[in-house]
């Protein structure tokens, strides 16, 4: 596993990113297939509007109420047979995660995929007391063997195409052939993983949804890895972030619809595990312990914002980043932490802290293709531009790190502005004397430099429109 | 507004990249409307909607900035302007910077009265355009504003497929941010770079002689890529490029 760093440097892997031909069309190649699909689902635009305002009202419903349905899923949860902890961070979260797994006895631990598990680098933490933790998700089992993080949050191994994942199968999976037959290659993965799923002591997996009215986890999956991980091994651990809870069984339908739709294009994912507890008396098969860890992890710090707790309504379902051209372009790893796109240029900011992701929000053209396909309709541009201002004005205490971003030379050039556009006066001799010696400008000035590098330079017009204006008599009415 | 009779006048927002760049492209959209019947006003106190602060983390310089364009446009008529960038920062930012502040009702009902040019053009004003011109074969860049802030997608092509000699080719990635983005063309330069770069190639491969778009900012950015990289197409703003087509150039 990767160790992450503890500021971005989001332009300088960019750069490294941007300059791996492999890499960018592994990644335009893959983007470009899931947004057909994607489109291919919401061709009816009516439908979109309504399902979406379905969606977003859902998760506005259940953030509204988030602490009594926390403590009612809890409830209900405990009345099913299922243990419930809490975890304030994700250190705290490891250790009750190793606790349950060391007095249980376990060693061997099957993983369904779980982001919130990545987001603790709980592999590592079990790996280093002595438990195997292997990965039953295909992309996860992939980058697990390639002792790579995720580099996005449905599909973890898209940065690699099928001649890498061959070479690694290869070199990492004992008495494998190379081959680039793509059955081949899951038939590999699958016999590998059969014994890992029987052998294993317990299972641990994330959850979509957590439903406070009946106490049901509900995990969405494609490759049946999450149903075997959460019903086969005798103790079975569900980790999620405090922020996934839904107040209804009613409220799943719309997001069960939006979803997979979102992510993948498909209408349902093959498998759809709804958990409410351990093995009951008589029955045959199933854990016969269950616990949920629920994660906070800056989220309680995120929710108490009115506007920026709109970023806890996501459902991961990955469509921003899919969208995004930013992120097409220079792939998952390159956002340093465990979100990628948009949502993490979000979300990493507030959990992380300003101080240490405080470019990712700047790391946007503010081009809006995130939110138009954002399924719980999360403002994300907004949202950005929100932190760039918590960056720099600091208003709220919810956001860490908030006034990290201030500069002298910064404030200085933005006073300057103003004054500038904010005075008829100032501004109509700028404009003057730009139109006039504007363009005996160098190249080399900071601003131009980067523009020119790959751009011709922009040619000022000898006279505004405010002169042009004025000379063919148009009115400057102001009644 | 069109139903209960045209206006018999508009405002005029020129843009700041427009007032020190594109003056021309202003000039042909105030003479669009003036064609069309409008008095056109072009108030000279007018400077910058304060979209560059407000997307740099500065809501307070941008409200300062913003508030002298709700002096300068104190009538009640529309106000027109030919960046659906500039528009959408008018029309659906003002409401949220004004929050709480003394002047957030004239910011209300200002916004109210914010159109982009072809939208008015095509909604308001019904225009029916001439085309006078030699056959030509243009693409068609959409501002990301335009597109998802303002909701104009089809009233731009609609007035150039009133061009009978104007062939309109679609470029697929028409859509895709081409990596503007105001102060992110600078701030991360090598990202904006990439995304020029490729949006440049997606206008080349329509093998339009044209591109023509409604934001100068896109403009600025791609034809100065086009231009460095020695392509063979050009670019116009949408208004220059309709009046030069009705008068034949």
């Amino acid at each position: 596993m990767a160790v992450e760093a503890r500021t971005s440097d989001f332009g300088g892997k960019a750069r490294v990113a941007l300059n791996d031909p492999k890499l960018r069309a592994n990644f335009r190649r893959a983007m470009d297939g899931l947004m057909s699909k994607r489109a291919a689902q919401f061709s009816d635009k009516e439908e979109w509007t309504a399902l979406r305002a379905r969606g977003a009202a859902v998760r506005a419903r259940a953030l509204a109420r988030l602490p009594e349905l926390l403590e009612q899923l809890e409830a209900k949860l405990t009345a099913n047979g299922v243990t419930v902890h809490w975890a304030e961070t994700t250190a705290e979260a490891n250790a009750v995660v190793l606790e349950i797994l060391q007095k249980a006895g376990a060693r061997r631990v099957i993983k369904g995929k779980s982001m919130v598990t990545e987001e603790m680098h709980l592999n590592a933490h079990l790996e280093a007391n002595g438990i195997r933790a292997v990965e039953s998700d295909l992309g996860e089992y992939i980058i697990q063997l390639a002792g790579q993080a995720p580099s996005h949050i449905v599909m973890p191994c898209i940065h690699m195409n099928k001649v890498e994942i061959a070479e690694l199968f290869a070199a990492r999976i004992e008495g494998q052939p190379y081959t680039e037959n793509v059955d081949e290659l899951t038939a590999a993965a699958r016999k590998a993983l059969r014994d890992r799923f029987a052998d294993a002591d317990a299972g641990i997996s994330g959850v979509n949804f957590a439903v406070a009215e009946t106490g049901t986890l509900v995990l969405i999956e494609n490759e049946g890895n999450g149903r075997l991980s959460t019903t086969l091994p005798p103790l079975h651990i569900a980790v999620t972030g405090i922020e996934k809870v839904l107040e209804k069984l009613d409220d799943v339908a719309p997001l069960l619809s939006l979803l997979p739709r979102s992510a993948t294009g498909q209408v349902v994912t093959t498998y759809v595990n709804m958990i409410s507890g351990p093995r009951k008396p008589g029955e045959k098969d199933g854990p016969k312990e269950v616990h949920l860890v629920l994660l906070d992890n800056g989220r309680s710090r995120v929710f108490c914002d009115t506007e920026l707790a709109d970023t806890l309504r996501c459902i991961r379902c990955a469509a921003c980043m899919n969208h995004c051209p930013v992120y097409t372009r220079v792939g998952g790893h390159t956002y340093s932490f465990t979100y990628p796109g948009p949502i993490g240029k979000i979300l990493t900011p507030q959990i992380e802290g300003l101080d240490c992701a405080g470019d990712q929000p700047h790391a946007s053209t503010l081009c809006g293709a995130c939110a138009e396909v954002c399924p719980v309709q999360i403002p994300i541009p907004d949202l950005l531009a929100r932190l760039r201002t918590e960056a720099v004005h600091p208003t709220s205490i919810a956001v860490k790190g908030g006034g990290s971003g201030r500069s002298l030379a910064e404030s200085l050039g933005w006073g300057g502005w103003t004054a500038l556009y904010s005075s008829p006066l100032i501004y109509r001799i700028s404009t003057r004397l730009l139109g006039l010696f504007g363009n005996l400008m160098p190249a080399c000035t900071p601003m131009l430099r980067e523009w020119t590098r790959i751009r011709s330079k922009p040619k000022f017009a000898a006279k505004s429109l405010h002169e042009l204006a004025r000379e063919r008599g148009f009115s400057n009415d102001e009644r | 507004m069109s139903k209960s009779g045209r206006p018999h006048t508009a405002y005029f927002f020129g843009t700041c990249l427009v007032d020190l760049f594109y003056p021309e492209a202003g000039l042909a959209g105030m003479e669009l409307l003036q064609r069309e019947g409008l008095r056109v006003v072009f108030p000279q106190k007018q400077t910058c909607c304060g979209q560059p602060a407000r997307n740099n983390g500065h809501p307070d310089e941008a409200r300062a900035v913003a508030r002298l364009q709700l002096d300068a446009f104190p009538g009640d008529w529309p106000i027109v302007v030919p960046s659906g960038s500039c528009a959408g920062m008018m029309k659906v930012h003002y409401p949220q910077l004004f929050e709480g502040d003394p002047d957030h009702a004239r910011a209300v009902a200002f916004s109210a009265r914010v159109f982009e040019l072809t939208q008015f053009l095509v909604e308001v004003l019904d225009a029916k355009l001439t085309d006078k011109g030699q056959p030509l074969t243009i693409t068609w860049h959409p501002s990301c504003h335009a597109q998802r802030e303002m909701g104009v997608v089809d009233q731009p092509k609609t007035l150039l497929r009133q061009l009978a000699n104007v062939t309109l080719v679609e470029n697929p990635r028409e859509a895709e941010c081409c990596g503007f983005g105001g102060t992110f063309a600078v701030r991360q330069a090598d990202i904006s770079a990439a995304m020029v770069t490729d949006k440049v190639a997606s206008i080349e491969q329509t093998g339009a002689a044209q591109v023509i778009s409604g934001d100068c900012g896109c403009l600025m950015n791609i034809t100065g890529a086009a231009e460095k990289s020695r392509k063979a197409f050009t670019g116009q703003h949408i208004a220059e490029f309709l009046l030069e087509r009705c008068h034949g150039r």
